[in-house]
């Protein structure tokens, strides 16, 4: 409804059926992400900040309301909407390249030629560092090695929005350090519209412009967003003692940790 | 008392280092040669050295039990002396079914392979279509898993009634012993493609052609070719009773033969190479899966 937002969810809600039982993950959802923002949707675990992410993927179909992209209803999946998954995803029988080229060939197969399509995966594998171990297998390289190539795969798709899971979730603190400073520069250099699932705050802060902070589940829903009005090229050492990213870091802990603090579950 | 004991051995541990290091830098200038190869060989040995010894010692056991005057079957000394001729000359023909080993050996295995291949083929496609589709699993599963139980043999007589001819039934009881693995791993490595692979093929919007020839295959690689191991065995198995009962050349009627004219001798050397043979089935099977799965499937 109203003026034209790039990415817009609409009274995006999702109740997931078992049996009888039915149990509402996502309420009243509404969202507007502007072309070439850099979003990040933080919560605690099981608040459906997933389910949320692949609704907009169209991995889910939502219960009520609808994502629009480009004033398009989303409903299906489709590489305008790639996916860097949390578990990289890649198949084991491909070569780094071939991980790429297989995406490559499917999205451009009909409008760019084979040398071309070969020029594209090798630029995408180069943006993330990858060129040179483009012919191992994903068991030959390490999990942030893996996550570049998930990355690449994701970007070589050309996406209107890049959709990503916890990316950098199951990495060391410095491999995600590493692949934080990657993505940015990336995202400085293409301009990409992400929207990004974490639960690191301090993660969230650095990349975001925006950072969707959502309340706890059953019926999860956004709680409030938070503006990050900290300049780019953002350098992490610099930060640390930032005034502004001093600010945005204690208004997400306090939103976390003190408004909506994870009930402790009788275990 | 003696976990202190234990704890004070370490103390007492720094000079022994030293010596020992001495002792390993000598021949190490000496022989560098031996130093490069000398591990290889021994893991080599290490391989091969137990298995030599146990069966020699079955050997000796055997010699020892068959020596005796009276015993019923010939010791490995007399099976060696009678068959010797057999052994050296794999390729002689004398027309019928007087032939040397190579020929009953190949013609068995000429039979697997025509009944095996078949069986890999319907095998692999029933596989997809029994773990692609929950109403074919519901239809067919109960039926494979009733049928897969019948023994080999009890095929023969209803293929032979349906055939009327020995060759085509044994490639029949081959081809029924062997497909049920196939069918069965094949459609339990289809029903495992991991929801990430479906993720992404659904992301870069694969079509179900696409998905069958650069998902699917490839992910239940593995899984087809434990089911083809486990088929292949069990053709082997299959045609040497088939044979019995069929006649002509191959070696298991070889063996019938040989009972048939007391060349006790004959029977044992048969069963080694059968052995050795199904062996070597299982190695190649095995080998083929790992180039074929990139080293993915176990072998």
């Amino acid at each position: 409804m109203g003026t034209k937002a790039y990415l817009n969810f609409e009274q995006v809600g999702m109740s997931f059926r078992r049996g009888t039982l039915a149990t509402e993950v996502l309420r009243d959802i509404d969202l507007r992400i502007d072309e070439g923002e850099y979003v990040s949707i933080i919560g605690h675990s099981g608040c459906g900040k997933s389910t949320l992410l692949n609704i907009v993927g169209g991995l889910l179909k939502s219960s009520t309301g609808e994502v629009f992209l480009e004033g398009q209803v989303v409903d299906a999946p489709g590489p305008d909407r790639a996916i860097v998954f949390q578990n990289h995803s890649l198949l084991p029988w491909l070569t780094v390249y071939g991980n790429v080229r297989i995406a490559v060939d499917k999205v451009f197969g009909s409008s760019k030629s084979s040398s071309a399509r070969h020029d594209w995966v090798m630029h995408k594998l180069d943006l993330v560092q990858m060129a040179q171990h483009k012919d191992k297998r994903p068991h030959e390289i390490s999990g942030g090695m893996k996550q570049r190539v998930g990355i690449a795969r994701a970007l070589a798709m050309q996406p209107k929005v890049l959709l990503m899971d916890e990316p950098f979730g199951a990495l060391d603190a410095l491999t995600r350090a590493h692949l934080q400073d990657s993505v940015m520069d990336i995202h400085a250099k293409l301009g990409n519209t992400v929207m990004m699932i974490t639960h690191d705050v301090d993660e969230a802060v650095l990349l975001s412009d925006r950072i969707v902070m959502m309340t706890n589940g059953p019926s999860a829903t956004i709680g409030d967003v938070l503006e990050v009005g900290l300049p780019r090229p953002r350098r992490r050492l610099e930060l640390a003692t930032d005034a502004e990213y001093t600010r945005c870091r204690a208004a997400v802990m306090e939103f976390l940790y003190a408004r909506h603090k994870l009930p402790s579950r009788a275990a | 008392m003696p976990p202190i004991a234990q704890a004070l051995k370490p103390t007492a541990a720094p000079e022994a280092p030293a010596s020992q290091a001495d002792v390993v830098a000598l021949p190490l200038k000496r022989q560098p040669l031996a130093e490069r190869y000398g591990p290889m060989v021994r893991d080599i040995a290490g391989r091969v050295v137990p298995p030599l010894i146990v069966l020699t010692l079955v050997l000796v056991v055997w010699q020892l039990l068959c020596s005796q005057a009276g015993s019923r079957l010939p010791p490995p000394t007399k099976v060696l002396a009678d068959t010797w001729d057999f052994i050296v000359d794999p390729f002689y023909d004398n027309g019928g079914i007087d032939k040397g080993a190579f020929w009953h050996i190949t013609k068995s295995l000429s039979r697997v392979a025509i009944g095996f291949t078949l069986a890999a083929i319907v095998g692999i496609a029933l596989g997809v279509l029994v773990g692609q589709s929950t109403w074919a699993m519901r239809g067919l599963d109960p039926i494979f898993q009733v049928l897969r139980t019948i023994p080999p043999l009890a095929w023969l007589p209803l293929s032979l009634a349906g055939f009327r001819d020995a060759q085509p039934s044994a490639i029949f009881v081959i081809f029924i012993t062997s497909i049920w693995p196939v069918i069965i791993n094949t459609s339990v490595g289809v029903r495992n493609i991991p929801q990430d692979y479906r993720n992404v093929a659904a992301v870069i919007r694969l079509s179900w052609y696409e998905f069958f020839w650069k998902i699917t295959l490839p992910a239940t690689v593995p899984y087809i070719f434990t089911g083809l191991r486990i088929g292949v065995g069990l053709s082997w198995l299959a045609i040497v009773a088939a044979e019995m009962l069929i006649g002509g050349v191959g070696i298991g009627f070889f063996i019938w033969d040989a009972w048939n004219s007391s060349r006790i001798s004959d029977i044992i050397v048969a069963l080694v190479y059968i052995g050795l043979v199904g062996f070597l089935l299982d190695r190649l099977i095995a080998a083929l899966g790992h180039v074929v799965s990139h080293g993915t499937s176990a072998s």
